[in-house]
C-alpha cells in the first residue's frame, strides 16, 4: 500500500519547481507593468489579451522547460534594446548597440544570419555524423530566435516612436510576418527536437526557414519593405493580435511537416538512412506537427471570421484568402482522417505533407501575389 | 440489421454516403470547386465576363454559374452531400462509439488479453489486489472489476474516455455549421428566382421605380447589401447583388447620414473612416444615433451596419470658365455639382459637363528620391536596411476635380484639375491634367499664376498673342530693343520686324510644335539647330513685348522686368504652346467647394452567424479532444503467481511505448513482494 502511494500522480501545482514559480512570478510582474503602463490606452479586449497573453506565457512556461529561459532572454535583450532609445528613433542609427545589435532592424539582420549558419552547421553536423557540431545547430536556431524575439519586440516600440498614431503590433505586413513565420517556425522545431532527442532532422527544417530568411533580406534590401507602415482602418483592430499570430503557428507547423516528410521520403529511399532519425520517429513528428498545425489553423480561421463579420459585413465572403484558408484545411482535415481512420504510414502521407506545403505556400504567399481580394494588404 | 435490409439498394447507398472514401472524395471536389472561385473574378458585372471570353464560352460559363460559383447550385450540392455524409458517418458511428465509451471490456478473455501489442505476464510473489486498486485510484484511472470463475481477478481500466467526445464535437459541429451558413446563405432567394417570383432589376433606374418582383420585404430573414448615402440624405433600401442584376432590400428603419469623417496619416495612407448616422425605426420611430467606424458596426434590430466605403456624394462647385477660343472674353463664372451632369455651350456648340469626383486631399511624394535600390552603395544600402522609417517629402497638393467634357458626337475628353496653386521652385502654377482615352494617363500642364496667384496674367498674355492686330505695335518694340543693343543692323530693321511677326503668328497657332514643323519642314538639317536658336530667342525677347502690349492695353503698368516675372514669362510661353493639346475650349478653373461626402454602407442580416460560432467552438473542443486526449485502456488480470499487464490505446505510437515501460516496471515493483 505504501509503495503504491509513491505512484499517485501528484496535482500540476506540486510537481512545479521553484524555478517554475518565479519564472511564474516574473511574467506576472512583467504582465503587471505592462498593464500600469498602458492600461489607459487599451481598451477592455486589448486588456484582456494581455492578461491572456500573461496566462498562456506561464502555461507555455510550465508545460516547455526552455521557453522559461528563452523567453526571458529574448525579452531582456528587447527591453535593453528599448532602453537604449531615450525616446528618440534616430539613436538607432548613432547609439553603438542599436546600431550594431539592438535596433529592431540589426536585430533582425543577426537572426537572419543566424539561421543560415544555424543551416549550415546543422548539415555538417548531419554529413559528418558529429553530435557536437549538431548541438551547436541548436544553440545558433535558439540563438536566431532570441534575436528575432527581440527584433520584434523592439521594432513594436520603434513604430510608436515613429507615432503614437503609428504604433502597432508588428504582424501587419508581409514583412512583418515573414519573421514571425521563421520564428514560430524554429521555436517548434526546437520543441520536437528536444522532445524526440533528435538534431538531425533540423538540417532539413531550417532549410524552409533559411528559405524565409531570403526572401526576408531581397524584401528588406531591394523592396524597402522593412519600413513601418501605420495600419489602415480594416487593420485597425484587436483581432490582429491573436489572428494572425495564430495562422503562423498553423503555417509554421505545416512548413515544418513538409521538410520532416522530405527527410522522411530519404529515409524511406535509403539517402542519408543512416544519419536521419528513423522513418518511424520521423513520421511521428510530422504527425505531431500536423495535427498541432491543424488545430491553431482552425482557430486562426475561426478568428478571421469573427474579425470578418466585426470589419468586412460577414464572416464568409469567399473572398481568396478565406477559400484558400478553406482548402488548406480541407486538406490536412483529408490526410488526418487517412491517417487517423485508415492507418496510412510512411511514403503516400510523407509525400502528402510535401505538397500540402505547395498548398499552403499558395495560400500564404500566392493569394497576395496572384489573386486580389480582401487581403490585398498582406500583398508583394 | 438483419442480413436481407443489408443488401438493399438503399443500405448499399448508406454505405456509400457514410463511408471514409465518399467523404474523402467530397473533401477533395469541394477544395477543387473553390479553387476556381479564387481564379475566376467573382460577381464582375456581366459585360466585362463577356469581353473577357467571347459571347459562347460567357454563356457556358453563365450556365455553369462560375460568376457566382459560391452561390450557384452543384456548389450548394456538395456542401449538402458533404453535410449528409457526416450526418450518415455519425450516425453510423455514434451508437458504436457511445458503447466502446461507457465499456470496460472487463470481461476480456485471457487469449485476447495475451494478443494485445502492449501485454506481459509479470511473475508476482504476492498478489494484493488492494495494492493495484491504490496504485490505479492513484494515478487517477477509473476501472471495473471482474471476478472470474478460475479465482483471477481482472481490474480493467480506462482513462482520457473524452477523445470519443472530440469526435462527436468535430463531426457535429461541421453539421451546425453548414446549418448555420445555409441560414445566411441565399438559397430561399435562389428558389425564388428560378420560380420567378423574384426578378433581378437590370436597368439603371431610380429606386422608387423599381416594380415589386425586383423588391424583399424586411421578412426577409438574411440579407448582404450596400447603400451609398450622402452627407444630410437618408435611405431605407438596400441594393442586393443578384446575377447580371440587382434586387431591392427594404429596411425596417431609415439611415441617415449626418456627416462622414476621412483622415490620413502624415504619409497618406488613410487612418479613419466613419459615418455619423442616425437610424429611425419605420414602425415605433425610436431613434438610434451611432458612429459606425470600420472595425467598429452598429447593430440595429438584428442588422449590422458597417462602414464599407465612401465617396464624393455631390458636392457644390464654383468654377472660373475661361474661354480658350475667344481670349479676349473675361471669365464667367459657373456653378457645378460634382458627380453629376450638365450642359455647357461654348462659342456656339454644346456640350455636356460630367463632373467626376471632388478630392479634397492629394498627397504626394514631393522628394522625387526613388525607392530604387539600384545605384547605391553598400554603406547606404546598409543605413537603409537598419531604418524603419525613410523620410519622404509627402505634401497635401490640395483638392482636385475630374470632369468630361462630351461634344455633340459623344467624344469625350477628360480633365483632372488641381484647386489651390501648387509651388514649384519657388513659383506657383495651376496644374492641370488632360487625357482622350481612360487608359492612358493625364498628361499635365502647368499654366504659371502672377503676383496675385491668378491666372489672370497669363490669359491675357495669351489673349495678346492670339490677337494679330498687336503684332505690328510688338514687332516695332523688339525691333527698337534689338536694335538698341546693336543686336541687329538699322538695314535689317525691316526684314527684322517682320520675323518677329511671323514668329508671333506662328507660335499664336501651333505653339512650339508649329515652329518645329516649320524648321524640319523647310530648314536644311545642318542649320537647324542655329536657326531654332534664334527663334527661341526672339521669342523670348518679344514676349516681354507682348506682355507690355497686353498691360498697356488693358490700362494696367508695365510689370517690373525682374527674374522672376521674366520667369514667369518663359513659363508662359511652355503654357501657351502646351494649351493647344489642351483639347477643350475652356479652361475651366476650380475656384470653391462645399465638399458634401457620401458613405457606402454595407448593412446585413445574418440569423446564422451565432450558430456558425457555436459550431465553430465545438470545432475547437472536438479537435483538442480527439488529438491531445489520449484514450488508453489498461488491463490487470491477478492470477496466483503472476500478474498481466496488457495496455492499448486508440493511438499506437512512441508515447504508448513508453507509457507502457513504465507502468510494467511499476506493477512489477508492487507485485513482486516487499
Amino acid at each position: 500500500m505504501e509503495l503504491a502511494q509513491s505512484f499517485v500522480e501528484q496535482p500540476l501545482y506540486k510537481r512545479l519547481k521553484p524555478s517554475d514559480w518565479l519564472y511564474a512570478v516574473l511574467v506576472l510582474v512583467a504582465a503587471g507593468q505592462a498593464w500600469r503602463l498602458y492600461n489607459p490606452f487599451m481598451d477592455g479586449y486589448e486588456q484582456a489579451i494581455l492578461a491572456g497573453s500573461a496566462i498562456g506565457l506561464v502555461a507555455l512556461g510550465w508545460f516547455w522547460k526552455a521557453w522559461r529561459w528563452f523567453f526571458p532572454l529574448s525579452a531582456s535583450v528587447a527591453l535593453l534594446g528599448i532602453s537604449l532609445y531615450h525616446g528618440q528613433l534616430a539613436r538607432a542609427q548613432t547609439a553603438f548597440w542599436l546600431k550594431f545589435l539592438l535596433s529592431s532592424q540589426s536585430a533582425i539582420m543577426w537572426m537572419c544570419t543566424l539561421f543560415f549558419l544555424a543551416t549550415l552547421v546543422y548539415w555538417a553536423g548531419l554529413l559528418t555524423r558529429s553530435a557536437m557540431l549538431s548541438r551547436m545547430g541548436s544553440g545558433l536556431t535558439w540563438a536566431a530566435a532570441v534575436m528575432g524575439g527581440a527584433g520584434l519586440f523592439v521594432r513594436w516600440y520603434e513604430s510608436y516612436l515613429i507615432g503614437s498614431d503609428v504604433g502597432h503590433i508588428p504582424v501587419s505586413n508581409l514583412y512583418e510576418v515573414f519573421i514571425l513565420f521563421t520564428l514560430i517556425t524554429a521555436l517548434m522545431y526546437l520543441y520536437y527536437e528536444a522532445r524526440f532527442a533528435t538534431r538531425q532532422a533540423g538540417a532539413f527544417v531550417l532549410l524552409v526557414i533559411s528559405a524565409a530568411v531570403g526572401f526576408i533580406l531581397w524584401y528588406s534590401f531591394d523592396r524597402q519593405a522593412h519600413e513601418i507602415q501605420p495600419l489602415i482602418p480594416a487593420l485597425q483592430s484587436w483581432w490582429m493580435k491573436i489572428h494572425v499570430p495564430a495562422n503562423f503557428v498553423g503555417y509554421g507547423a505545416f512548413a515544418m511537416s513538409a521538410m520532416l516528410g522530405v527527410a522522411e521520403l530519404l529515409v524511406l529511399k535509403g539517402v542519408l538512412k543512416d544519419r536521419l532519425p528513423s522513418a518511424e520517429v520521423l513520421d511521428e513528428m510530422m504527425y505531431k506537427a500536423i495535427s498541432i498545425g491543424f488545430l491553431f489553423f482552425t482557430i486562426a480561421t475561426i478568428l478571421g471570421a469573427m474579425w470578418a463579420a466585426d470589419a468586412w459585413g460577414g464572416y464568409w465572403s469567399w473572398d481568396p484568402k478565406e477559400t484558400w484558408a478553406l482548402i488548406v484545411w480541407l486538406n490536412y482535415a483529408a490526410w488526418l482522417h487517412i491517417r487517423l481512420v485508415k492507418g496510412w504510414r510512411g511514403e503516400p502521407l510523407a509525400w502528402w505533407a510535401v505538397i500540402g506545403l505547395l498548398v499552403t505556400t499558395f495560400a500564404f504567399l500566392g493569394v497576395n501575389m496572384y489573386l486580389t481580394g480582401l487581403h490585398s494588404y498582406g500583398g508583394l | 440489421m438483419t442480413k436481407n435490409s443489408r443488401n438493399t439498394a438503399v443500405y448499399k447507398l448508406y454505405e456509400l454516403f457514410s463511408s471514409m472514401r465518399f467523404a474523402i472524395g467530397l473533401l477533395t471536389i469541394l477544395a477543387i470547386a473553390s479553387i476556381i472561385g479564387t481564379v475566376l473574378k467573382q460577381n464582375e458585372p456581366y459585360p466585362n465576363y463577356a469581353f473577357e471570353f467571347g459571347q459562347y464560352w460567357f454563356a457556358v460559363f453563365e450556365q455553369l454559374g462560375l460568376y457566382d460559383v459560391y452561390h450557384s447550385g452543384w456548389f450548394l450540392t456538395i456542401l449538402a452531400f458533404l453535410v449528409l455524409s457526416t450526418s450518415l458517418c455519425i450516425l453510423r458511428n455514434g451508437p458504436g462509439f457511445i458503447k466502446d465509451m461507457k465499456a470496460y471490456r472487463e470481461k476480456a478473455s485471457d487469449n485476447s488479453l495475451a494478443a494485445i501489442k502492449h501485454s506481459v505476464e509479470l511473475p508476482a510473489d504476492k498478489v494484493d489486489p488492494d495494492t493495484l486498486r491504490a496504485y490505479l485510484r492513484g494515478q487517477g484511472w477509473r476501472w471495473r472489476e471482474y471476478q472470474r470463475e478460475d479465482g483471477s481477478l481482472v481490474l480493467a481500466a480506462k482513462k482520457g474516455a473524452a477523445s470519443k467526445l472530440g469526435y462527436f464535437f468535430a463531426h457535429i459541429a461541421l453539421v451546425v455549421i453548414c446549418i448555420g451558413g445555409l441560414m445566411d446563405g441565399n438559397l430561399p432567394l435562389k428558389l425564388a428566382e428560378m420560380v420567378g417570383s423574384v426578378v433581378p432589376e437590370t436597368r439603371d433606374i431610380p429606386q422608387s421605380q423599381i416594380p415589386p418582383q425586383s423588391r424583399l420585404s424586411t421578412a426577409n430573414l438574411s440579407f448582404r447589401g450596400n447603400v451609398t448615402i450622402a452627407e444630410g440624405k437618408s435611405g431605407d433600401v438596400v441594393f442586393l447583388n443578384a446575377g447580371n442584376g440587382y434586387l431591392v432590400q427594404e429596411l425596417p428603419f431609415t439611415v441617415s447620414l449626418k456627416k462622414f469623417y476621412v483622415d490620413y496619416y502624415s504619409n497618406g495612407m488613410p487612418k479613419l473612416f466613419a459615418s455619423d448616422i442616425v437610424v429611425t425605426d419605420k414602425a415605433s420611430g425610436k431613434v438610434t444615433e451611432a458612429q459606425v467606424k470600420v472595425n467598429h458596426p452598429l447593430i440595429v434590430d438584428g442588422v449590422a451596419i458597417y462602414q464599407a466605403s465612401f465617396g464624393d456624394g455631390g458636392s457644390p462647385l464654383s468654377l472660373k470658365a475661361w474661354n480658350l477660343e475667344a481670349p479676349q472674353m473675361q471669365p464667367v463664372d459657373i456653378k457645378g455639382i460634382s458627380m453629376g451632369s450638365q450642359p455647357l455651350r461654348a462659342n456656339g456648340k454644346d456640350y455636356n459637363l460630367e463632373f467626376g469626383e471632388l478630392r479634397v486631399f492629394n498627397i504626394e511624394n514631393m522628394s522625387g528620391k526613388s525607392d530604387d535600390a539600384a545605384g547605391k552603395s553598400l554603406s547606404q544600402r546598409m543605413q537603409d536596411a537598419r531604418e524603419v522609417k525613410h523620410e519622404k517629402q509627402l505634401k497635401n497638393i490640395g483638392p482636385s476635380i475630374s470632369f468630361k467634357l462630351r461634344d455633340k458626337q459623344g467624344q469625350a475628353v477628360e480633365f483632372h484639375h488641381y484647386m489651390a496653386p501648387i509651388q514649384q521652385d519657388g513659383a506657383s502654377y495651376m496644374v492641370a491634367g488632360v487625357r482622350s482615352k481612360v487608359s492612358d494617363p493625364f498628361q499635365y500642364l502647368r499654366l504659371p499664376l502672377d503676383d496675385k496667384l491668378s491666372l489672370e496674367r497669363f490669359m491675357r498674355l495669351r489673349s495678346a498673342f492670339m490677337n494679330p492686330a498687336l503684332y505690328d505695335e510688338i514687332a516695332q518694340r523688339t525691333t527698337a530693343k534689338a536694335m538698341q543693343g546693336s543686336a541687329i543692323s538699322p538695314a535689317m530693321q525691316q526684314q527684322f520686324a517682320g520675323s518677329v511677326k511671323w514668329i508671333l503668328a506662328r507660335f499664336a497657332q501651333g505653339g512650339f510644335v508649329a515652329l518645329e514643323q516649320f524648321l524640319d519642314e523647310k530648314v536644311p538639317q545642318d542649320k537647324r539647330q542655329a536657326v531654332a536658336q534664334t527663334y527661341v530667342k526672339i521669342l523670348q525677347g518679344a514676349v516681354v513685348d507682348v506682355m507690355d502690349v497686353a498691360d498697356a492695353k488693358a490700362g494696367l503698368p508695365p510689370v517690373a522686368m525682374d527674374s522672376q516675372h521674366y520667369r514667369f514669362l518663359l513659363d508662359s510661353l511652355v503654357g501657351i504652346s502646351a494649351l493647344h493639346d489642351y483639347q477643350a475650349p475652356v479652361l475651366l478653373q476650380l475656384q470653391g467647394f462645399d465638399q458634401v461626402q457620401a458613405s457606402g454602407l454595407q448593412l446585413t442580416r445574418s440569423p446564422g452567424k451565432n450558430l456558425v460560432y457555436l459550431g465553430s467552438l465545438m470545432l475547437v473542443i472536438g479537435i483538442i479532444l480527439m488529438f491531445y486526449v489520449r484514450e488508453v485502456r489498461l488491463w490487470l488480470r491477478c492470477g496466483t503467481a503472476s500478474v498481466r499487464l496488457a495496455m492499448s490505446s486508440n493511438r499506437h505510437n512512441r508515447d504508448l511505448d513508453e507509457d507502457f515501460r513504465r507502468r510494467s516496471e511499476a506493477i512489477q515493483q508492487l507485485v513482486r513482494g516487499k
